[in-house]
């Protein structure tokens, strides 16, 4: 049932950053914006993934679809692509890597400017997020073929410091650094730096604190595994 | 790795020696070529096909605007003064007010023509400013009314140039400097 709800409420808010009214605030303000990619990124991912919905929405496709023909030739071509992208090195610097690329302010101005740029990026945010938040919140054990707990916890907390360093660094910025929303005008009269601020807080402390919640959640796995293991070793030593 | 890296660099390196850049912000292809249906100073509907052939520069603001649409406006005229008279003459500013309700064809045409008969007002009802505004994705919105009537319009502050095809070239800020402005103006002028 939490699953379920947590599914739910994942996609409904990917669904409302994105395809409401919402994306219009989050096309002409800052923190809204990010707000926005806190959903796209963070939450929205992070409830889906912690749904695991896949197996059940596979059982859910059509049996005329199931057997496609060209399915496993897909799988072979992207399973390569895929285990690159969840490296437990590489999938942290990605997740970062992607926060710190649509913000430097070139970029930023070009994706704000260009409605096919802001889709990438926006979609770029959700999928990555999507994919750092399956391999952190994976359902499997490590003897399952998921990855270590040691090492889930590890990259949750390497994501913290360039998080925290970015989100400071706007928030106290003294000059406007993403200038595409005077030249675009806000969706209401608000001070710049104001923006900013808020913005630079919402890149900060939520977003890093959902790396707090992401570990307290892979210790409730590790201790999960090991009640498992108890009631195992306790079967075996009755005779 | 190093096999393909020195390559790679030098034909980049190549490759900008190419073309010379704009000094202003360059937003060729990230947005849509020149389209509107609005309404100019002299009441009749006009589309962006009637300006084909020069190069547009294109504004948002309003005739009650305190700063920066003035202080925009100036510039853009002067900008055009520091150029020979055939450069002049090939550049037109569409100046798109988006405060309908008090700036009609005629308020329009006073504001305006003081800037110079290059500069030519347009405005719409509130559909027709929707759908140019969301082209360029820009935005505007309306203050409180105060006692005696008047409110601010909050409005982009950018000016959008496009050559003599329609299509978009430039974006050019209130940052940019003058001779920045000129250099690409002339530019856009001669046809790039």
């Amino acid at each position: 049932m939490g699953r379920v709800l947590a599914y739910l409420l994942g996609v409904a808010t990917i669904y409302g950053v994105t395809q409401t009214h919402y994306d219009y605030l989050a096309q002409y303000m800052f923190f809204t914006h990010r707000a926005q990619h806190l959903v796209l990124h963070h939450a929205g991912p992070f409830l889906i993934a912690l749904a695991a919905p896949l197996p059940v929405l596979a059982d859910g496709l059509p049996t005329r679809i199931r057997p496609f023909p060209g399915w496993s030739l897909a799988a072979r071509l992207l399973r390569p692509v895929y285990r690159t992208l969840q490296h437990p090195l590489i999938a942290p610097v990605l997740f970062v890597g992607l926060i710190y690329f649509w913000l430097i302010p070139e970029i930023h101005f070009d994706a704000m400017l260009s409605a096919d740029l802001y889709q990438v990026m926006n979609w770029s945010m959700a999928l990555d997020g999507l994919l750092f938040w399956w391999l952190i919140l994976d359902r499997r054990s490590p003897q399952q073929g998921g990855l270590g707990y040691g090492k889930r916890i590890a990259i949750l907390l390497a994501v913290i410091p360039p998080q925290i360093l970015l989100g400071a660094y706007i928030t106290f910025s003294r000059g406007v650094i993403f200038d595409v929303y005077e030249v675009c005008g806000r969706a209401w009269p608000l001070d710049p730096l104001t923006d900013q601020l808020l913005g630079g807080l919402l890149t900060w402390i939520p977003a890093t604190m959902m790396s707090a919640i992401g570990v307290l959640i892979i210790l409730s796995f590790l201790f999960r595994d090991a009640r498992k293991e108890d009631a195992a070793d306790v079967t075996h030593a009755t005779p | 790795m190093a096999r393909w890296i020195i390559p790679v660099v030098a034909s980049l390196w190549l490759v900008g020696c190419g073309e010379q850049a704009w000094q202003t912000k360059d937003i060729s292809g990230l947005m849509p070529p020149l389209e509107f249906e609005l309404i100019d100073e002299n009441g009749n509907d006009v589309t962006a096909d009637q300006f084909i052939g020069k190069s547009t520069l294109l504004f948002f603001g309003f005739t009650h605007c305190p700063d920066v649409c003035p202080t925009t406006l100036a510039r853009l005229d002067a900008a055009t003064q520091r150029m020979d008279e055939a450069t002049r003459d090939d550049i037109q500013v569409l100046f798109v007010s988006v405060d309908p309700r008090r700036d009609d064809p005629e308020t329009l045409r006073t504001y305006t023509d003081a800037f110079g008969p290059q500069f030519i007002g347009l405005t719409g009802d509130k559909a027709a400013l929707d759908e140019l505004t969301r082209r360029y994705r820009v935005t505007y919105g309306y203050g409180e009314e105060d006692s005696d009537g008047n409110y601010d319009v909050s409005h982009s502050s950018a000016v959008f140039a496009f050559n003599d095809q329609g299509e978009v070239r430039l974006l050019i800020r209130d940052s940019d400097p003058m001779d920045a402005v000129v250099a690409d103006l002339e530019r856009l002028a001669s046809g790039a």
